[in-house]
């Protein structure tokens, strides 16, 4: 077989699997989002779900989902970026920093219904902060920081050699030049990566079944004091995101339309992950087209 | 005679257990160019780039001996990296202009340093691009990106915003090896003015452009100085027969 039919043949195959990998994609999102879309109203996205009756919706499910991944983003950014900063600038190639990698690397593929159980065992009862959206934020925060940290490490990695020693040669201290000169070209690639993570914990639910509950007490979206039992703002209440409440209704629904609502919270799940997607690639151009300044 | 602006003695640079350079001393006198040249992986640029301690930033480097400026050894443990670097500029091969405007990119240094006010920065803005020739081309942008500019008006800006922090030395490894014929003319023009207030060391492949620029050249082979005299004298009557191989093109 000459070089150049082995050149095609492989190209072919290559080419095939990538079409059966699109087609399946296409067909798994095209399904679920055909099912569900009919269901899906203003009335369904913002009232509250019903048990027994039908005509429930999926509004406290949404905010909590929201509210979770802005909990979470609040306690992983900072730490990420701090730890990402110090592991790609400071820490001196050696056994420490190595092990620190591969402690980074293990928890961010855990199973996520380890650290489920984890969170039930620690943060719910250990530390004793219940069913609430702060133990579902710290069991996200458990493989979303060390996604943070690869991400921040691997952007400033990215940064070209030159342009930080451009700075140090001009007399600027380490700090300012990570701060203005690295991570603004940095950030583009730490804002889409910050996003496409965030799309893996807003589709979360292993985690927080026994982190964040299952359950949402009846909130008042008229009080938006945090420290309020009601207040939809409170983060030690318990709190049923989306994702968990498509597997309790899937599992135990009462409601005579519960597979509907399931069908219409799954697609209202999968167009949000499509939006962090799709939101992170153009966010992150535009940032690149800001910072670098090109027209 | 004018003290030495910047001196080296017996510098040996390690990478790892590999020996880059093998004792190497010299003296950079004010208000001269001096030349390295040499083969390729002789030393040329881990010599520079000790200099300004910029081989610190380079984990398995390791710099020994002794760097004289302004009457300080600054290859001491205790020396401020951050302070001595200001009196050293630096300009690479590739043109490497921050990701910011023409205007920032020179008062980048100089605010850092603690000039705030707006006239005065937009002096220093004036004047660094004057005397890198790049005033006419770009007043009328300056706010634009300096990534739109051309790689020789890139590499210009980058000779602009080295003199903005007001060093003693410039250092400058092949600044025009990445240029067109046009704009390295312009770049070695530039070098011949600066040389009036600075001490510039020059690391190049042109042999042309070390005897056009330079005053003194040093030959570097194999992590030593052979030679080290008055460009003419190198380029006329070297005293050693590698440096005659080499500029002549019989190796490297
Ligand atoms: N970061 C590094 N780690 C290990 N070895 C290095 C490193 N940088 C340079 N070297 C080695 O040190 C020697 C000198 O390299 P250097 O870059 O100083 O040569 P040069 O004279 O500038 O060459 P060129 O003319 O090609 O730029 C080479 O053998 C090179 O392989
Ligand atoms: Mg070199």
């Amino acid at each position: 077989m000459s070089a150049k039919t082995a050149d095609r043949i492989a190209t072919g195959v290559i080419y095939a699997v990538s079409a059966l990998i699109v087609v399946i994609l296409a067909g798994l999102l095209g399904y679920i989002i055909f099912r569900g879309i009919g269901h899906i109203s203003w009335h369904f996205l913002t009232s509250a779900p019903q048990t027994i009756k039908a005509g429930g919706g999926i509004g406290p499910q949404l905010f909590n989902s929201l509210f979770l991944l802005v909990l979470t983003l609040i306690i992983t950014i900072p730490l990420g970026l701090g730890a990402g900063i110090y592991m790609s600038e400071y820490a001196k190639a050696g056994r420490l920093t190595d092990t620190i990698r591969l402690i980074v690397e293990v928890l961010s593929s855990f199973p996520s219904i380890v650290i489920g159980l984890f969170g039930l065992l620690v943060i719910v009862n250990l530390f004793g902060l219940g069913f609430s959206l702060f133990s579902g934020a710290l069991a996200l925060t458990v493989f979303n920081l060390p996604l943070m940290v690869r991400i921040t490490e691997q952007a400033l990695r990215g940064v070209p050699r030159e342009q930080k020693e451009a700075s140090l040669a001009l007399g600027l201290s380490r700090w300012k030049t990570i701060t203005s000169v690295m991570l603004p070209i940095a950030t583009p690639a730490i804002v889409t990566g910050t996003i496409l993570a965030a799309g893996r914990v807003f589709g979360e639910a292993a985690a927080l079944l026994f982190t964040a509950g299952m359950s949402s007490p009846r909130l008042d979206f008229t009080n938006w004091n945090p420290l309020d039992e009601r207040s939809p703002l409170n983060p030690f209440r318990p709190a049923e995101t989306l994702a968990v409440h498509i597997w309790k209704i899937n599992s135990e629904g009462l409601a005579p339309d519960a597979s509907q609502i399931a069908a219409g919270a799954s697609a209202v799940l999968i167009i949000m992950v499509l939006v962090f997607n799709f939101g992170a690639r153009w966010f992150g151009r535009y940032l690149h087209r800001k910072f670098t300044a090109t027209k | 005679m004018e003290t030495q602006s910047l001196t080296a003695k017996n510098i040996h640079v390690h990478y790892g257990e590999k020996e880059a350079i093998k004792g190497v001393s010299l003296d950079f006198a004010p208000r001269e160019v001096t030349a390295l040249i040499g083969p390729s992986g002789c030393g040329k640029s881990t010599f520079l780039r000790s200099l300004n301690r910029m081989n610190d930033t380079i984990d398995n480097a390791r710099v020994t001996g002794e760097i004289w400026i302004d009457g300080e050894n600054i290859n001491e443990p205790g020396v401020d990296v951050v302070l001595l670097r200001q009196k050293i500029g630096m300009v690479w091969q590739r043109p490497n202009p921050f990701h910011k405007s023409i205007y920032e990119n020179i008062a980048f240094g100089p605010r850092y340093h603690g000039i705030k006010n707006k006239k005065q920065l937009d002096h220093i803005v004036e004047d660094c691009l004057r005397k890198a020739a790049l005033w006419d081309e770009t007043k009328d942008r300056l706010h634009n990106s300096a990534l739109a500019l051309s790689g020789g008006q890139q590499q210009r800006l980058c000779i602009a915003r080295s003199i903005a922090v007001k060093p003693k030395v410039i250092l400058m490894d092949e600044p025009a090896s990445a240029l067109d014929p046009v704009s390295t003319a312009k770049v070695e023009e530039l070098i011949s003015e600066l040389k009036q207030d600075y001490t510039i060391v020059i690391v190049t492949h042109n042999m042309h452009q070390a005897a056009r620029v330079s005053d003194k050249t040093a030959f570097f082979y194999m992590g030593k100085v052979v030679e080290y005299d008055r460009t003419e004298k190198i380029f006329t009557n070297p005293s050693e027969k590698a440096t005659d191989d080499y500029i002549s093109g019989r190796f490297g």
